[in-house]
This record gives C-alpha cells, structure tokens and sequence, in this order.
C-alpha cells in the first residue's frame, strides 16, 4: 500500500522548488509568506520520510522543533506586515526598500 | 630594649596620620607641637635602642625585626624587616636628633604661615621615610624609604608653589633624582639577577656570584643613584635650586638627612664596592671633582642660602670620596658631624633671613652681630667648625677624611686640601657678608627699600641653635684620630672591617696631617678676613663663570633642554600632525571608500537577499556534490 520513499522525496524537492521560485518571483508579502511555509514543510516532508527509511524516530522529533519555530516565525512576520499595512495600503516587499544601505 | 626599635619610624608615622585629619583643627602652633612631640619620642626610642645595642657584646651587635612578608613570588621573598646595627643605629640616632631640633625651630620659623599644618604632614611623613631607608634590611624596603624622601623634598621644595622658581625647583629635584632612582632600580635587578635576593646579609654572603664586572657595574649604578640624592657630579644642580623651599628643609633635608642618604647607601654596600678597586676609583673621582667644583662655586655665590647649599654639595664630595678610598668610618663621622654644624648653619641662616624679612642677599646684609647676638654666637661656632678650625667637630672630621685619602693617594690628597682652603675661604666670606662690615640693609637702593630693625628669633629658634652649636663645639669627640677605644671607630669599625683603618700611616704622619689642615683653614679664614672684612662690592673675587655655575646649567640646556624641545616640536608638529594622525586619518578614508562601494548590495529589496540566499545555497550544494563525487 505505502509508497516508496524517493517519491516523498520528489515530492518535497518539488514542493520545496515551488515555494523557493514563488519566494523569488512574487512581490506580495502574504504569497512569499506562503512560500516560506511551503519550504519549511518541503524540509519537513524530508526528514519524515529519512525518519521513516532509516528507522530513526530523530527525523519526526526534528520537524516538531521545525514547526514550533515556523510558528513562531510566523508570528513575528505577520506582526510586522500587519505593521506594515497600518502604514501603508499596500503589501509589495519591494516598496519597503528604504532600509537599504 | 631592642625591641622598641619599631616606634623609631612608627612614631613620626603616627604624627602624620594624626595631622592628616587634626592638622587644621589643631592649627597653628598646635599641629607644630604634634609633630615635633613625635620625633622627639621617635629620638628617645632611637635612645633606648642605642642602648640596647650597646649592651651587646661586640659581635653580636645587629638585631633583625620582622614585621610581614611583603612579597614573595617564586624566588623574590621581600620581607618589611628593620635591621639595627652600628651603622643604622648611628644614622637613626642623628636623623631623629636633628630632625626633632629642627622640629621644634620650624614652630617658629613657620609661624604665621597659610599652610603651617601642611609643612608639619611632610616633615613628619619625611622623618618616617628617611627612617624607612635607613633601617630596611633588604634593598627593596631601602628603596621603598629612598622614594618617599625624595617625594617629601619634591612637596618642601615645592612648598610656596605660588612662587614659581620654587614650583620648578621641586620638579628639577624630582627629575634629577629620578636619574639616580634608575641607577638604583637597575642595580637591584642586576644584585637579583646574580645572587637571587635583595636581603643585604644575603646579598653580602652571596656576592662572590656578582663577579668583579657584575660588582663594578653594581657600584656604579649605586653610585649613580647617590649621585641623584646626594647631588653629585653630574647630578648636582638641582640642590642650589632647592633652597627654594623653606629654610627648615634646607637645614633638615638639604643639608643634615636626605642628601647623605646616597653615602649611607655606599656605606651599607660596602662589601659589594670591597669587590671592585676600579669602581672605588671611580667614587673617589666623582666625589673629590664634586668637592672641588662645588667649594668653587660657592666661592661667588650672593645668595646666602646658596652658599651653603654648594658647601653641602662639596661636604658630601668629602664623604663620597671618603667611601671611595674606603673610609667609611671616616665618612659618616663626617656626615654625623656635618649634620650638626650644617644644621646649626642652615638654621643660622634661616634666622637672618627671618631677621630680616625674608632677604637673602649677602650684599644687603652686614653688622649683624650687634642685632641678633645670639644667631651670631651660635653662627660663629658653626662657622668655625665647617671651616675646619682646631677642636671643633669640621677639624676633626675632615681631617679623619684627608688622612685617609692620603694614605691612598697623596695627589687626591693634595686637592681635597686645596678644597679645605676653599672652605675656609667661602665660609669666611659668607660670615663676614652677614656678620660685620657695615649694616647695607639700612640703604635704600633703587629695587629695595631699607629693612627695619631686625629682630632676634623666638625662643624655640634660639634653642636648636644652641642645642646644635655644642654639638659642632663638641662633635669631634666621637672621632679623635688617635683614641680607637670609644667614639664611632671603636663602635663601626667591626662592622667595616680592620684593614680600612689608616693604621699604617705613622704618628708623626697624623700629627703633620692634622697641623696642614689646621693652617690650611687659618689660612683661608685670614684671606677671607682680608678681602671680605669692610667691603661687600669686589666683582674680580666673583667672575661670572663661577657664579654661573661654571656654566653648568646652561651645559645641560643647551645639550640636553634644548635638544629635547626641538625633538617635542618635531614631534608635535610633523610627527602627530602627519605620521599619527596620517595614520587614523587613512584608516577612516579607506573603510568610508570600501564602505561606499559595498553598501549597493543592500538595496533594501527583499527579493535581492532572498535571491542571495538562493544563490549561496546552489553554491554551497554544488560544492558538497562535487566534493561527493570527485573523492
């Protein structure tokens, strides 16, 4: 019934790809958001399907610490755009530009 | 009774940390009376040490007391010990006799002063000192004591520092004693290098490790260093300079304590200078071309201060050049007898210038023997005795000297003689400016107005004045040259060894020694009776040269001042202006130009950084595979 392990795999590089291209193309703040979460799941996927080729409980432990720190991350993200939108009507990350060198 | 050793510094210790805090509450002349009670206990202790050590048999005449120890680290092991033998004692017992006469003559003097409690601080804190230096039993602690005097006479030279000759005065003594600080620095690494302790018996015993090189260099260094405190060649100037400072301090500093702290320091090394022939040369040299230059000098000086200050610098030349030819017994009975009549002088002369209102020139003096019949008594026995008239204490105490240094060498001998003229002379001179002739402080000259009458000093200056007056009378007792039995040849003798005594030298020989010294000072006296007696005004006697310090001054200016002005300009201007500020100026361009270039890559676009990140990523995989695949 189960499926063997390189196909998570490809699904994740093809998960993680998606996200990595989105983070890269897109201006909208929220949809690159979107995208990093997508990445992190990608690794996430990653170290569950290792976790079960290898019979190491290590990988699944790792990706509780992976989400509790997405989370977290998440949070002070949104935090900051909502900061952001208070200010601003709009949400391209290429408007806050000012922070440059 | 030995065991009271230990209040002879802690005493005057005492007075200073009680007038610290009372001093101003206490005031004038409270405070004074604080710090002259002080010395004076720190005498009677000497006292009853004395007698303690007496008691002893002869060889068993030295007493170590230790208090802590102060360092050790590896193999340093510095303890704070008191070592009381012939030579501390006899030091002790001057130094704290002196010290309390002139104690008691600054309640006086200082009288009226703003800062009368302060003047008593410093004396108190220097009599400790000067205490500290004598009775350490290690160099270090010595040094702990040599540092505090000269930091004493650096605050008494300085003491009217609103003057500012007197402000300058007290930086030319500390510099020039610094000089000599660092010969005395560098000897004690060299004493610890070679023989792994600064104790003295230690050193003493293991001084055979120095090697004759090592001991020369030692005892030049250490010479140096004595050279720096008791100003001599080529470190003399500062001394004339210092009698900026009150004249207590002249007297108690600058003429009967601090300054013949480098003969005790060569007294005390006396083992170590037993090693090398060469560097006692040396001593000899440098102590009888001090003698000579500076009775010269002293020849032409106007200030009366200053004449006794060149009389001091050429009295300690006599000492030196005694360590020199390896009379030590000879120089401290010197140095003790110096203290007494020096004081006596310098206390002398502190009371003319009281007398009147603070004038020092010689050439305003004059007649005062009918106005101040006590300074003038007492004055002439001083006079007396510096000049080396039979039987006061200079006859015999130079006389001790000049035989011995005879019995070295009759050529060193011959000039040591001339410098006794010279003495005689100057000495002379200085009595008859002040003493007779007519009173020149009653005419009105342009910058000065005539004095008034001048007045006899209080009691408590007269006291010390007679006090030391017997002792110069009296002072040759504790040397006659043919009693060995008592006096400080029977009692620091065993401690410098036998073979140092002029034993050799016949009867006869001592007897014509001592009748060449005696017409040498008579001499000097008749001459000076002569030239000085009625006239005040003799440019010839007074060249230019001599009064200039036989250009001394203007030596070190023009070869070291100067030069050294020229190098703190060349710095100032070139050297910060373009090296060091070149340099931090560079270094500011250069990040501000790599900076301004470099913060394009912070656009502030995100998708640059994420677009980084990608970037590095790919790069860093690319790297691992590769390493992967080609191993």
């Amino acid at each position: 019934m189960s499926l063997p392990g390189p196909w998570y795999l490809g699904l994740a590089a093809a998960l993680f790809g998606i996200g990595a291209i989105g983070l890269l193309i897109r201006r909208n703040v929220l949809i690159m958001f979107m995208c990093i979460e997508l990445m992190l799941n990608a690794a996430n996927l990653t170290f569950v399907t290792f976790a079960r080729m290898l019979h190491d409980i290590g990988g699944q432990a790792v990706v509780f610490f992976v989400l509790v720190v997405a989370a977290a991350e998440v949070v002070v993200g949104l935090g900051i755009v909502v900061a952001i939108f208070r200010r601003r009507a709009s949400a391209t990350a290429d408007d806050f530009h000012i922070l440059k060198g | 009774m030995l065991h009271v050793a230990f209040l002879m510094p802690l005493l005057p210790l005492i007075g200073f940390v009680v007038l610290v805090p009372l001093g101003k509450r206490l005031g004038d002349p409270l405070a004074g009376w604080v710090g002259t009670a002080a010395v004076t206990g720190s005498f009677v202790a000497a006292c009853v040490t004395f007698a303690g050590l007496q008691a002893r048999p002869e060889a068993a005449r030295q007493f170590t007391q230790t208090f802590f120890s102060w360092i050790g680290v590896g193999g340093l092991q510095v303890k704070a010990a008191l070592v009381i033998d012939p030579l501390s004692m006899t030091m002790c017992l001057f130094v704290t006799g002196v010290s309390a006469l002139i104690h008691l003559y600054s309640i006086g003097y200082m009288k009226g002063d703003r800062e009368y409690t302060k003047f008593f601080i410093y004396l108190n804190l220097f009599v400790f000192s000067m205490l500290v230096l004598v009775l350490a039993n290690n160099l270090l602690v010595t040094f702990v004591g040599w540092e505090g005097v000269g930091l004493c006479s650096y605050w008494l030279v300085a003491f009217w520092h609103e003057r500012d000759s007197a402000a300058s005065a007290g930086k030319k003594a500390f510099i020039y004693n610094r000089i000599g600080d660092a010969g005395f620095l560098v000897a004690m690494f060299l004493i610890f290098s070679k023989t792994g302790t600064l104790d003295y018996a230690s050193v003493f015993a293991h001084r055979a490790a120095l090697g004759g090189g090592g001991a020369t260099a030692a005892g030049l260094l250490l010479l140096l260093a004595a050279a720096g405190k008791s100003a001599q060649i080529p470190l003399f100037n500062w001394l004339p300079d210092a009698m900026e400072g009150p004249t207590p301090v002249s007297a108690l500093i600058h003429a009967a304590t601090m300054v013949t702290a480098g003969v005790y320091l060569l007294c005390r090394v006396h083992p170590i200078l037993a090693l090398s022939p060469d560097g006692r040369w040396v001593i000899a040299g440098i102590g009888l071309a001090t003698a000579l230059v500076a009775a010269t000098i002293a020849c032409a000086q106007q200030d009366i201060k200053k004449v006794l200050a060149f009389s001091t610098v050429s009295q300690i030349g006599y000492m030196v050049l005694a360590v020199g030819t390896g009379a030590y017994v000879a120089a401290i009975f010197l140095m003790v007898a110096h203290a007494f009549y020096k004081g006596l002088l310098f206390l002398g002369a502190g009371s003319v210038i009281h007398s009147l209102h603070d004038e020092q020139d010689l050439k305003r003096m004059g007649g005062l023997a009918r106005w101040l019949p006590w300074t003038f008594a007492t004055f002439l026995v001083g006079w007396l005795a510096i000049a080396g008239v039979p039987p006061l204490a200079g006859f015999w105490s130079k006389g001790d000297v000049l035989a011995n240094v005879y019995a070295k060498s009759p050529a060193l001998w011959a000039v040591g003689l001339l410098t006794a003229l010279l003495t005689a002379y100057y000495m002379s001179r200085l009595f008859f400016l002040a003493f007779t002739g007519d009173a020149r402080w009653q005419q009105a000259v342009p910058q000065h107005p005539a004095l008034a009458e001048p007045h006899e000093s209080p009691w408590v200056m007269r006291l010390p004045l007679v006090v030391l007056s017997v002792l110069a009378l009296l002072g040759g007792l504790l040397g006659l040259p043919w009693v060995h039995s008592f006096g400080l040849t029977g009692w620091l003798g065993p401690m410098f060894g036998p073979d140092l005594f002029t034993s050799h030298l016949s009867r006869g020989a001592l007897v014509s020694l001592d009748v060449a010294d005696g017409v040498v000072a008579v001499v000097g006296l008749s001459v000076a009776w002569r030239l000085w007696r009625r006239r005040a005004d003799q440019p010839a006697l007074e060249p230019a040269f001599l009064q200039r310090v036989w250009y001394w001054d203007d030596f070190y200016d023009a070869a070291i001042g100067r030069p050294g002005e020229a190098l703190a300009r060349f710095s100032a201007t070139v050297i910060d202006t373009r090296v060091i500020d070149g340099a931090v100026n560079g270094v500011a361009t250069l990040v501000r130009s790599v900076g301004s270039r470099v913060r394009r890559v912070q656009s502030g676009y995100v998708r640059n950084y994420a677009l980084g990140i990608a970037l590095g990523l790919a790069a860093i995989i690319a790297f691992i595979v590769s390493r992967t695949w080609w191993s």
